[in-house]
């Protein structure tokens, strides 16, 4: 459905994508995962026609990126990161303008934007202001707009930032019944770890604009082997001493935490806290954000959170 | 083909209209400004100035101007309210729908001509109320006028704003567009006997045609022959539309 090859976008001398070579398959749900500035969203936007890619190319439902704008135009919808709607027109005026942009026919017109409302749970708002709308509900009528004209392929950039915890939890439930009952491929790109292993069939670890992982959560998480232990030290040896054991796979620092891989967390633990000082402990099997921190070196959560982007986009 | 074109732009439209309803508070501040202009400076400069042009009170003499006036400031205002469009997002919304740009300009000017158009019949009616010598011809010419000149100066709110990232934007364009194009028109004092480097000036204002021809064709004077103002004012309309889709077309939509 979206084949995408050495795809490259530069501004002023700034690398965003990085030769992404990349295809998603037909009702398949694709997650772009990466930390803020990754070329999580220039990536959608070159997608989506918005933005002229600097080299490469993608076909996107078959037509050409950069040669057949309108063909991909038609056969996309995108829900973008800041909520797009007129907060002065109802929910349903806004799918009403939308629709004839998106040449929905006239006799299913009606039909067609109860039918998206229902689908986002707007339908008993619809003739109220968007102005009123809560944040969540926001998004979701831009997933309802998205849909109007049956596209192919839905882009949605962020679909959860800036929501509170119950609001995302809904937006989760619906894009679930999307992929249900809409029979369309998804990319979403999130930054938020339950998210993209909730929803998504595959997903694609982007940093600074290259993918560096590619596979289902399941196979993401098992391929950093075994249990995680989390221990909290100050001695700077930890990692060295650590390593002697034949259990331990892998170890090393990250955000002050000695951070390592082993087969099975509940036997090996004891022996290290008995030649380690730890200020505290924890273990868990291992998490997409493990995978994120193996792969980058870094902790995805605290690079976005409380960032720009995330503070503009609060609404709730 | 050609109603799938026509239906996108009502959709533009139609927006724009609707958020015009809604938005009151926009509407009677545009609307109230012309009036106080009118009769505040209408009545104070011409009880204090021994005024004389053609016959009439300076009143009655700035009427078209201050129509005029209207126009421009709500037509730049409206175009370049593309700039919060790009801010909030709407405008990618469309720009990643399959609507071509021009459709987009079309409807955009379409909607600032409707704006333009019903804040001027309001002032119609204050002139009819005033004693402007109103006659069906007059008015359908001034309607002609009025449509004219904001399809012309919404093109170029819509140009400038497509250059302009940000809202401070707004405040340069307020100082060095919509008061010179405003000031320099002759909307409120004659043309004949001024200094030759304001004459100048005023002879490069595309709002000059428009004053001129509207006094002219509601008045009889301040034009020797309003046909040539208004020549004059259809072509300075041709060459900000062309300026306005133009730079429409090259803005960038992210």
């Amino acid at each position: 459905m979206i084949n995408i090859r050495s795809l490259v976008k530069r501004y002023n001398g700034l690398t965003a994508v990085d030769g992404l070579t990349l295809d998603i398959g037909e009702n398949e749900v694709f997650g772009l995962l990466g930390a803020n500035g990754a070329g999580k969203t220039t990536t959608i936007h070159m997608l989506a026609t918005l933005l002229k890619p600097t080299s490469g190319t993608a076909t996107v439902n078959g037509f050409d990126i950069v040669a057949q704008p309108s063909k991909v135009r038609e056969s996309i919808g995108i829900v973008f990161q800041a909520p797009s709607s007129d907060d002065m027109l109802t929910g349903y005026e806004n799918l009403h303008i939308h629709s004839l942009l998106y040449s929905v026919p006239g006799n299913i017109r009606k039909k067609r934007i109860d039918e998206v409302l229902e689908l986002v749970g707007l339908f008993d708002r619809r003739h109220d202001r968007v102005k009123t709308y809560s944040g969540g509900m926001r998004r979701r009528l831009e997933i309802a707009r998205g849909l109007l004209h049956k596209p192919k392929v839905m882009f949605l950039d962020e679909p959860t930032l800036g929501l509170d915890p119950a609001s995302r939890e809904t937006m989760w439930k619906y894009v679930r019944r999307l992929v249900k009952e809409e029979k369309v491929t998804i990319i979403l790109t999130t930054h938020y770890m339950e998210e993209a292993d909730l929803l998504c069939d595959r997903i694609g670890v982007i940093d600074k604009g290259r993918i560096v992982a590619l596979d289902t959560p399941a196979n993401l998480k098992a391929s950093l082997g075994g249990d995680i232990i989390r221990i909290k030290t100050h001695d700077k040896n930890a990692g060295e001493i650590a390593r002697k054991f034949d259990f331990v796979q892998k170890a090393e620092f990250a955000d002050g935490f000695l951070v390592l891989s082993v087969k099975d967390a509940r036997r090996s633990l004891p022996a290290l806290l008995q030649v380690i000082e730890a200020e505290s402990a924890e273990f868990s099997s291992p998490t997409l954000n493990d995978v994120f921190i193996r792969l980058t070196g870094r902790n995805i959560k605290e690079e976005a959170e409380g960032g720009f982007m995330e503070r503009f986009a609060k609404y709730d | 083909m050609i109603e799938a074109h026509l239906a996108k732009v009502y959709a533009i439209w139609l927006r724009e209209f609707k958020v015009f309803l809604r938005e009151k508070s926009r509407l009677v501040a545009s609307t109230f400004t012309p009036i106080l202009w009118l009769f505040v400076i209408g009545s104070g400069i011409g009880s204090a100035a021994g005024f004389d042009a053609g016959n009439v009170d300076y009143q009655t003499f700035i009427f078209p101007g201050i129509i005029a006036m209207s126009i421009i400031f709500t037509s730049v205002f409206y175009g370049s309210y593309i700039i919060w469009d790009r801010k909030f997002d709407f405008l990618k919304s469309v720009m990643v729908a399959p609507v071509s740009r021009g459709t987009v300009f079309v409807g955009k000017t379409l909607g600032g001509m409707t704006t333009s158009l019903a804040q001027a019949m309001i002032l119609l009616a204050i002139g009819a109320a005033i004693g402007i010598p109103f006659t069906a011809v007059s008015v359908a010419q001034a309607v002609a006028v009025i449509l004219l000149m904001s399809f012309g100066l919404t093109s170029l709110g819509l140009a400038l704003g497509s250059y302009m990232y940000s809202l401070e934007g707004f405040q340069m364009m307020v100082s060095f567009v919509v008061f010179p194009l405003f000031f320099l028109s002759g909307a409120l004092f004659p043309l004949d006997n001024l200094p030759s480097w304001l004459g100048a000036l005023t002879t490069v204002d595309p709002a000059t045609y428009g004053v001129s021809s509207l006094r002219g064709m509601m008045l009889g004077i301040g034009s020797a022959d309003p046909l040539i103002d208004f020549g004059i004012l259809v072509a300075y309309t041709a060459a900000l539309g062309t300026f306005g889709i133009l730079s429409f077309r090259r803005m960038k939509a992210v």
